[in-house]
């Protein structure tokens, strides 16, 4: 209980660290949003005028105080550009990156696993050299790429998806959901790629050790030392590596939902950073942010259940 | 292994159905239900990020999006004239100085009321700053009062005579007193506003109370898609329609569904030139640079050919303005340039950079090849990307660059709008442009009130531009659309709009 009480401890202070980057960034950045609502129509004195009226003119960390304790009464501010609330304006969009994340993510597992144990297991055969050749190409292919050519395939010829027309999550969820398994996978192949190399060489060092040798000499097949002892062992480091694996569907998925057109949280990031609409991209940053902070916490209770040892050293 | 098997089994089919199940379909499927519902959906590469108050709006591309929604007094046509829209017809005092417009009957905003005088005069005096706020729009800040004078006649009066003025008049009329113009913008246009959700769509409809020839769509949606290649990919799929401001090279992909239709994009693209700082305030460098531009090499290279070289600030659908003989003046000449260079005390050249913005690719195209052009005659320049944002601070407003490509618009169809900017102490003058003569000029041009007398002192001004080389004139880009076959009746304007009003899908 203690343990999982400073887990969430320290999430909370990673994000309003994370914030507090943010923000500063922001600072430090050319340009500012009275520039970017003015546009062509700029001259000195409108911009000054502007952020006088938009309270831009007030010293960082005014301003960083006056979001923080928004943040945490539950009011995400006004986003400058689109002048909604902050909340209203994203709310529709977190349901869509949480399903593209959700289903990269469990594609990523449900695939990479099996296949990781697979090669471990049949490593040196004959199909291995074209497993690791099929692996590479994986890990090196780009997921924007993957996505056109995903697109060129199932939507161009076979029709199974309308590029760009995205069903709305709530009137059609079925169809919103097919819709995002294509741009998940453009986005996995490189992650399970990278799994299941890790795996097949986590399996394959924990097969040299001396309590495998001595399970084999009782008498036990390879296979059944594989699956009992072994893969729980291999297990440990793979799903710290699926937590950070995280982090990187949510970068990935900034440049998916541009390839698809997918009107996620990623796409207006990209948006609203150009338009220096400092209280979406806050908002944005700081959801993005418990998502990858979040899954790496889940992924330390995970190995704990795995290997009880680790609670020990308390040092996660 | 028979478990596993039916698990298999089960998953496959789960994914199959999933997959092929939902009932979406091929691209000519999908486009004729939309035809038969009588609805458009028209890709745009960016967002209407602003306010949607049209007099409050600057980005060019809501103002392009929205002019299905608003009309002014009067409307600009795609031939470049103004007609009357909520006004039926208008005159003007002796002294020019007060214009009488009488409403049109009848003309319905979009939420049912009708408009009045007091509509006409909350909108203009708002654009005017008369209830003591800063003008909303600032070529009507020469208006003085605004006054109703019967429920159907409005009078405004201006501080000096300007034949200008009536186009300004274009400027939308909204209904008095509504707030929610930002969000939920009520015009009187063809089209009415129904719904937007941020980065993704903007929806209209067909007004049917509408005053004027009604629209033939029952229904559009903008589709907001940034990512280049999925604009294409989305027109193939029938996802849109329509698709404005495509670059050649997008165009060779679509295939056969899509007629393509070639306007302008209403554009001054140019080199522009700080002429404050050295070596742009030697006007024989500024000479050298036109000279070393090929101006159609420029548009073979990067635009395979589309593009109407330009010699000034002023492009080709300004009709009565534009002067043939500027796109010439400085032909490509290599020796020339560098003999100009040497006199100016560069004999091997210098190096500069090009600021380029960059979310605009045919921009960072166009100086991609004048970086090869001004090698040729020993200059090193250097392409330098920055955000948007950052060039709008930095290189025009804060007039901190050597040379930036970038395209400059007119917000409405008068000279001034395009000339003015480089008088000297006009405020967006970010070239720094500074000749007493181009001053001189403007000023008798505003003083004129004689219209072939004043198409000849802009006419002056535009070749004054020129002979200085104030910057390096490039073309107006290509506007090439890409439309879905079977649908038709797509109008170009001289000015930078998208009118969806003659639109239709063929019988």
């Amino acid at each position: 209980m203690k343990y999982a009480a400073r887990r969430i401890a320290m999430l909370l202070l990673t994000m309003v660290i994370v914030s507090l980057l943010a923000f500063v960034a922001f600072d430090i950045i050319s340009g500012d949003p009275a520039t970017a609502m003015l546009g062509t129509q700029a001259t000195p004195e409108k911009i000054e005028a502007l952020r006088e009226e938009m309270g831009l003119n007030r010293p960082l960390v005014v301003r960083y105080g006056e979001w923080l304790l928004g943040f945490f009464t539950g009011n995400l501010g006004t986003s400058y550009s689109y002048k909604l609330p902050v909340w209203q304006l994203i709310a529709p969009k977190v349901g869509i990156t949480l399903c593209l994340s959700v289903i990269s993510f469990l594609l990523i597992v449900v695939i990479s696993i099996p296949l990781g144990v697979r090669s471990a297991r049949y490593a040196g055969g004959r199909l291995d050299g074209a497993g690791t050749a099929i692996n590479q190409l994986g890990m090196a292919v780009p997921p924007f790429f993957t996505g056109i050519l995903l697109t060129w395939l199932f939507s161009t010829t076979l029709h199974w998806f309308i590029h760009g027309q995205f069903p709305e999550l709530t009137k059609n969820p079925a169809g919103a959901l097919k819709y995002l398994l294509f741009a998940s996978v453009s986005i996995a192949i490189p992650r399970v790629a990278m799994t299941v190399r890790m795996l097949k060489s986590t399996i394959l060092g924990e097969m040299q050790k001396n309590y495998v040798r001595t399970a084999i000499s009782r008498g036990n097949d390879r296979k059944g030392v594989l699956y009992r002892h072994v893969l729980k062992n291999a297990l440990v480091p793979v799903v710290t590596f699926l937590a950070q694996t995280m982090a990187e569907i949510v970068a990935g998925g900034i440049v998916v939902e541009q390839v698809f057109a997918i009107p996620g949280l990623g796409r207006l990031l990209v948006a609203s950073i150009a338009n220096r609409d400092y209280p979406v991209v806050q908002a944005i940053v700081v959801i993005l942010a418990f998502w990858v902070v979040l899954a790496g916490t889940i992924a330390d209770l995970i190995n704990q259940q795995i290997d009880p040892r680790l609670q020990l050293g308390g040092d996660a | 292994m028979k478990k596993k098997l039916l698990a298999i089994l089960l998953l496959g089919s789960l994914l199959g159905a999933v997959l092929t199940g939902c009932g979406d379909g091929s691209a000519e499927q999908v486009t004729e239900d939309r035809s038969a519902a009588n609805e458009l959906v028209v890709g745009i590469a960016q967002d209407l990020d602003n306010s949607l108050d049209p007099h409050v709006v600057v980005a060019a591309g809501t103002k392009e999006v929205m002019f299905n929604v608003f009309e002014g007094l009067m409307k600009p046509t795609s031939t470049g004239d103004l007609i009357p829209a909520v006004a039926e017809d208008y005159t003007v005092s002796d002294d020019h100085l007060t214009y009488t417009f009488t409403l049109r009957e009848g003309v319905k905003f979009h939420n049912g009321d009708t408009v009045a005088a007091e509509d006409v005069v909350y909108s203009i005096a708002r654009c005017a700053g008369l209830n003591g706020s800063e003008p909303l729009v600032e070529a009507l800040s020469v208006v003085t009062d605004v006054k109703a004078v019967d429920e159907r006649t409005v009078a405004i009066t201006i501080a000096e005579p300007s034949n200008e003025f009536i186009s300004y008049m274009t400027t939308a009329i909204l209904p008095a007193d509504y707030d929610r113009q930002d969000t939920a913008p009520v015009g009187t246009g063809p089209f009415k506003f129904v719904s937007r959700a941020a980065q993704d769509n903007i929806v209209l409809e067909k007004f049917d109370e509408y005053w004027g020839t009604p629209v033939y769509l029952d229904k559009v949606t903008f589709k907001i898609i940034e990512n280049a290649d999925s604009l294409v990919m989305s027109l193939q799929s029938g996802a849109i329609d329509l698709c404005a401001h495509l670059t050649s090279t997008q165009i060779d992909q679509l295939g056969d569904d899509f007629n393509v239709a070639e306007g302008t994009m209403n554009l001054v693209q140019a080199m522009y030139l700080n002429n404050a700082v050295a070596p742009f305030d030697d006007i024989r460098v500024r000479q050298a640079l036109c000279y070393a531009v090929d101006k159609q090499g420029v548009l073979d290279i990067a635009f395979d050919g589309y593009g109407s070289p330009i010699g000034t600030s002023i492009y080709p659908a300004f009709g009565k303005y534009f002067d043939e003989s500027l796109i010439d003046y400085y032909p490509h000449n290599v020796e020339k340039a560098k003999s100009l260079l040497a006199e100016a005390g560069y004999p091997d050249g210098f190096t500069m950079s090009i600021t380029v913005p960059s979310n605009y690719q045919p921009h960072i195209d166009t100086a991609q090849v004048l970086v090869e052009q001004l090698r040729a005659v020993g200059v090193e320049a250097k392409i330098e990307l920055v955000e948007w944002g950052t060039w709008v601070e930095e290189a025009y407003v804060g007039r901190n660059f050597q040379s930036t490509v970038v395209g400059v618009d007119a917000s409405n169809m008068t000279a001034r709008a395009l000339l003015e900017r480089f008088t000297s102490a006009y405020g967006k003058n970010f070239i720094n442009y500074n000749s007493a003569e181009y001053d001189a000029l403007f000023e008798q041009a505003l003083a004129t009130y004689d219209d072939a007398a004043q198409t000849e002192l802009y006419k002056a001004m535009a070749a004054d531009l020129t002979k200085n080389a104030a910057n390096v004139y490039i073309q107006d880009l290509a506007d090439l659309v890409a439309v879905r076959k079977g649908v038709e009746g797509l109008n170009f304007y001289p000015i930078y709009v998208l009118d969806l009003s003659t639109v239709r899908y063929a019988d």
